[in-house]
């Protein structure tokens, strides 16, 4: 598919070398196709979710906008730099999350912003989602594979204590987002799948301790999962309302811009975390599905960028961010649906909001620069 | 592989790094059937449920209350209406903090605890999120305007308009035509659910609980488009409520004025009717309270005062008080007296003021007994017996005719029964007789209980209207016209019943009745004929009146005074002090109105009721007559 490798040479002028390029883009057509067409699919939806308010609606265009130029800069910063780099931007994030825990700001319950002078407000958290699968394929770069269990060991705890840290804020939703693009890229590494199979049962097994370790209202949010009606004005309300918006969208929808639940605010939430439902109710399920055919296209590009991969960390990386993209936008639909307990994770790429859309344009940057800087 | 190959192996690696590529598309291809399988589900398969869902939570029916019909007197004037009034409401859930609100609502419109305390207990029962929650009914001009300067930072705090009932003519009409109250969780039990569910107000006395179906009207719907907050977005369908129906009765708002001002603050009742139609011209009871105060809220203090009050001022003595009529009886025991036989114009008595049953120690007193003077009347026929109010002529013809005749003629004046057509009436007053004493006291009756009623006391027990009754069929000559509010109204109500009409009094002739009402004119006008042979209300309202009056007073006693004993008002507590009565109507052979007045524990019937009721009778009668002078 070598259409798709956007790395042109750009012959200038007599005098110099034929097919010796001064200069190449590192950008992936297909994929930055992809992405253009999933992003402008959420502006559109967001416009629609956030009540045409010119305000918000701009904003979040200037932070795609900001997103897409990251983006480009990213891809052209040469891998090797990023391999260098990993496990120093690991470490900075990690000291960014034990500073939020003491001096970070609060909304809605938790303590995940912070304020550096001369930045804007981000989530230190959302950073760990691409420095953790950095940092983990960084180390098992050298390594023979499939790791050895003392490597694997090092390797979990590279992703446990980002992990605990973002589970302190409360932010269990981005806890088990970090968690899983760790695993995924130890995965992708070869871990036996004996070992697989004995962690799956010891994860299975202590899942009735996590009970008790959880606080009240992650109980309450896993009750209210198998039963919204139990507290249908509290716990239960927004997947009450979710789901009432989705089904209640059907095939077709009940058009753009004219979802009564989204626009009557009975959809809490509805531009951010919850804009699924927006789309649901608004395009109906073929709606839903050409943004999941998408999102498949998006990571279909991925998984085969990475298979063109010669070395262990581009390949670990690719396929570990790529899955961290899929479980991502696996977890926001499986919850704005009813499948999973309320956990605060956006929909990838449309959900209001900065640091997670600028963080996922970033990691895609990453993406491109490894695949158009490789071997051939 | 093995155990001491450190070296990578790129080969293997890259098959390996393969395999879980695709293991990570299988997964990924998995999760997205769950996720297309659980959207089929909701989508298509429970697509209508999820439709209904929706529907359910933006389209709210609201229940429209239909505006209380109007009450109106005989010449229009309004009696009872509806008026707009700002209700100052409360949506807590856009409230960040309720104590702080109050705090600020406290300086600017001057909230006070007990409406908070009130406010609670109507958050309580609230039916959904986002409903507002009534803080204060009937806001002030003053206050309107300084929410609505302050309402950008008041979020929450809502003005809304609502159509009360309201009572221009305030503690006025209070028995008369009544008052609406608050419904509660008892009212709606009996109420029909449906037609009330948005009704805020009932009505629980007089006319407004009389006329109450016709009065409320049938409840309206619409349709609403409500975003979560509970705001109206847009109403999607309406079916108005149908208006209640306006109800004109007799009643007359300058007698009634008129009334008011002669009865003062005297406590007491009266009744006028229009003989002619039986219509309730006036209904005055004292004291009273303004029924506003049940609607747009009153102080605890206030209502403490209403509910404890020794003077009852809630208490309809016009309808429901029951007092014994006294002397105002005697006319009904003359008559009886003649239908049964037992007396005649011509029959005279000696009454050296005192009575006794033959072989019985017990001695009846005549009014005007004292210690050192047995008092008495002199020779009386019972035209005397009237205009003197002699005790012993009653007492010797009560017993003569004994209790059966006496009670005949009683029940067919309405004592002991509920004769108005629309008038609540609790209470029916007693027309004792041998059956009800044995039923009551278990005991039998004896010839001295006979004589008691003869007097109108003992058992004897009417209230004012009953009284009021019997000066309109005396004025009618015998016939009746069953009291009645009504006048008019646009339609037919379904309330009005007329039921049986009552029989004409059976047994008394023409000029019976003209001798009666002869001797009754006696009371008011027969004076300067010496010591016992003025009429008893002569002297207080005889000497300057410019028309006929027919009338009779009436003293009754509150509590037994022992046998020997003189009455003396100054040693007896106010409350235990007799009741003065005073019937009458005029002019006397064409009566205009007929009437009664009470004056509880006022004292003499001629000398304190008497008054009274010349006030009223000049006030409806003078300018009436004047005008058929012209």
């Amino acid at each position: 598919m070598s259409g798709g490798d956007f790395v042109r040479s750009m012959p200038l002028g007599q005098g110099l070398v034929r097919n010796q390029p001064i200069y190449r883009i590192h950008i992936d057509l297909w994929l930055l196709l992809a992405l253009g067409l999933v992003v402008s699919f959420g502006l559109i939806m967001l416009y629609s979710a956030v009540d045409k308010n010119p305000v918000l609606f701009t904003a979040q265009l200037l932070r795609v906008g900001a997103g897409f130029a990251i983006l480009f800069i990213i891809a052209h910063v040469p891998p090797r730099y990023y391999f260098r780099w990993s496990p120093f931007l690991y470490a900075i994030v990690l000291l960014m999350l034990v500073a939020v825990l003491f001096v970070g700001v609060t909304a809605k319950g938790s303590q995940r912003w912070l304020n550096l002078p001369g930045l804007p407000r981000f989530q230190p958290s959302e950073m760990m989602k691409v420095a953790v699968p950095l940092m983990v394929a960084w180390f098992l770069n050298d390594r023979p594979l499939p790791p050895r269990l003392r490597h694997l060991a090092w390797a979990l705890l590279m992703i446990l204590v980002p992990a605990v840290l973002v589970g302190l804020q409360p932010d269990l939703g981005t806890a088990i987002l970090i968690i899983t693009a760790g695993l995924g890229v130890i995965f992708l590494s070869g871990i036996y799948w004996r070992w697989l199979g004995y962690a799956s049962l010891a994860v299975a097994l202590s899942l009735p301790a996590l009970w008790f370790v959880m606080q009240g209202y992650q109980k309450e949010r896993v009750l209210t999962l198998f039963d919204p009606e139990r507290d249908p004005l509290g716990a239960g309300w927004n997947i009450i309302q979710s789901k009432t918006a989705i089904g209640s969208g059907g095939l077709y929808g009940k058009g753009l811009f004219a979802g009564t639940q989204s626009h009557l605010e009975f959809l809490p939430e509805s531009h951010t975390d919850f804009i699924i439902a927006v789309i649901g109710e608004e395009l109906g399920f073929f709606g839903i599905a050409a943004l999941l055919l998408l999102y498949l296209c998006v990571i279909v590009r991925c998984l085969y960028m990475s298979s063109q991969m010669q070395d262990t960390f581009g390949r670990l990386v690719i396929g570990g961010l790529t899955l961290t993209f899929f479980v991502y936008l696996f977890v926001n639909i499986a919850m704005v649906i009813g499948l999973l307990p309320v956990v605060g994770v956006p929909l990838p790429l449309i959900s209001y909001g900065g640091t997670s859309v600028i963080t996922l344009l970033a990691s895609f940057g990453i993406i491109m620069s490894i695949y158009t800087h490789r071997r051939r | 592989m093995s155990e001491p190959m450190h070296l990578k192996d790129s080969d293997s690696e890259r098959r390996s790094f393969s395999g879980r590529t695709i293991a990570v598309l299988f997964l990924v291809f998995v999760c997205l059937t769950i996720l297309v399988v659980r959207l089929v589900q909701l989508q298509v398969v429970e697509h209508e449920d999820y439709v209904t869902r929706s529907d359910d939570n933006r389209i709210q029916v609201q229940a429209l209350a239909p505006p209380r019909g109007r009450i109106l007197d005989r010449h229009g004037v309004v009696l009872a209406e509806n008026r707009a009034v700002f209700t100052l409401a409360l949506v807590t859930e856009r409230i960040p903090d309720l104590p702080a609100l109050f705090k600020e609502l406290e300086t600017l419109v001057s909230l006070t605890q007990a409406e908070i305390e009130d406010f609670k207990k109507r958050r309580a029962r609230r039916k959904r999120p986002f409903e507002a929650v009534a803080l204060r009914l009937a806001l002030s001009e003053a206050h309107i305007s300084i929410l609505s300067v302050n309402r950008h930072r008041l979020d929450g705090v809502e003005v809304q308009a609502q159509l009360l009932r309201y009572y221009p003519h305030g503690d006025l009409f209070a028995h008369a035509v009544g008052s609406v109250r608050r419904v509660t969780e008892e009212d709606l039990r009996v109420l029909d659910s449906v037609n009330y569910s948005a009704t805020q107000f009932v009505g629980k006395r007089g006319i407004e609980q009389f006329y109450e179906t016709s009065l409320h009207g049938v409840v309206g719907y619409q349709n609403v488009e409500i975003d979560a907050r509970g705001r109206v977005h847009k109403v999607l369908e309406i079916s108005p409520p149908l208006t209640g129906e306006s109800v004109t009765v007799h009643l007359d708002t300058r007698l009634q004025i008129a009334v008011a001002k002669a009865l003062g603050d005297q406590r007491g009742a009266v009744v006028a009717i229009e003989p002619k139609t039986g219509g309730i011209l006036a209904m005055v009871s004292t004291p009273s309270y303004d029924p506003n105060l049940f609607i747009t809220g009153m102080t605890a203090g206030q209502y403490k005062e209403l509910m404890t009050s020794r003077d009852l001022p809630l208490f309809n003595r016009a309808v429901d008080g029951q007092y014994a009529p006294g002397s105002t009886f005697k006319p009904v025991v003359g008559l009886a007296g003649l239908a049964a036989g037992t007396l005649s114009w011509e029959d005279t008595i000696n009454d050296y003021g005192s009575f006794r049953i033959e072989g019985q120690p017990r001695i009846w007193r005549d009014w005007s007994w004292k210690k050192n003077n047995s008092g008495g009347q002199g020779v009386v026929s019972l035209r005397q017996a009237i205009y003197r109010s002699s005790n012993v002529f009653f007492y010797d013809l009560a017993h003569r005719m004994g209790i059966d005749a006496l009670g005949n003629m009683a029940r067919q004046f309405g004592y002991g029964q509920a004769t108005a057509i629309d008038v609540l009436q609790r209470k029916k007053g007693l027309m004792p007789d041998p059956l009800w004493k044995h039923g009551a006291k278990g005991e039998r009756w004896y010839p001295g209980d006979t004589v008691n009623v003869g007097i109108g006391q003992g058992d004897v027990l009417a209230t004012p209207l009953q009284v009021a009754s019997t000066a309109m069929v005396i004025a009618n000559r015998g016939h009746w016209m069953r009291p009645r509010n009504l006048l008019s109204s646009g339609v037919d109500l379904v309330e009005v019943d007329a039921g049986v009409p009552m029989q004409d009094i059976q047994g008394v002739n023409a000029e019976d009745w003209e001798r009666i009402v002869d001797s009754m004119e006696d009371v008011v006008h027969r004076g300067n004929k010496g010591f016992r042979q003025n009429g008893t209300a002569w002297a207080y309202i005889g000497r300057d009146i410019g028309y006929r009056m027919a009338g009779k007073s009436g003293t009754a006693q509150v509590v037994g005074i022992q046998q020997g004993e003189e009455y003396d008002e100054s040693i007896l507590d106010e409350y235990q002090r007799k009741h003065a009565w005073f019937l009458a109507f005029a002019p006397a052979d064409n009566p205009q109105l007929a009437l009664v007045v009470l004056i509880e524990n006022g004292g003499g019937g001629s000398s304190v009721a008497a008054p009274v009721a010349r006030e009223i009778m000049d006030a409806y009668l003078l300018p009436e007559l004047a005008g058929a002078n012209l």
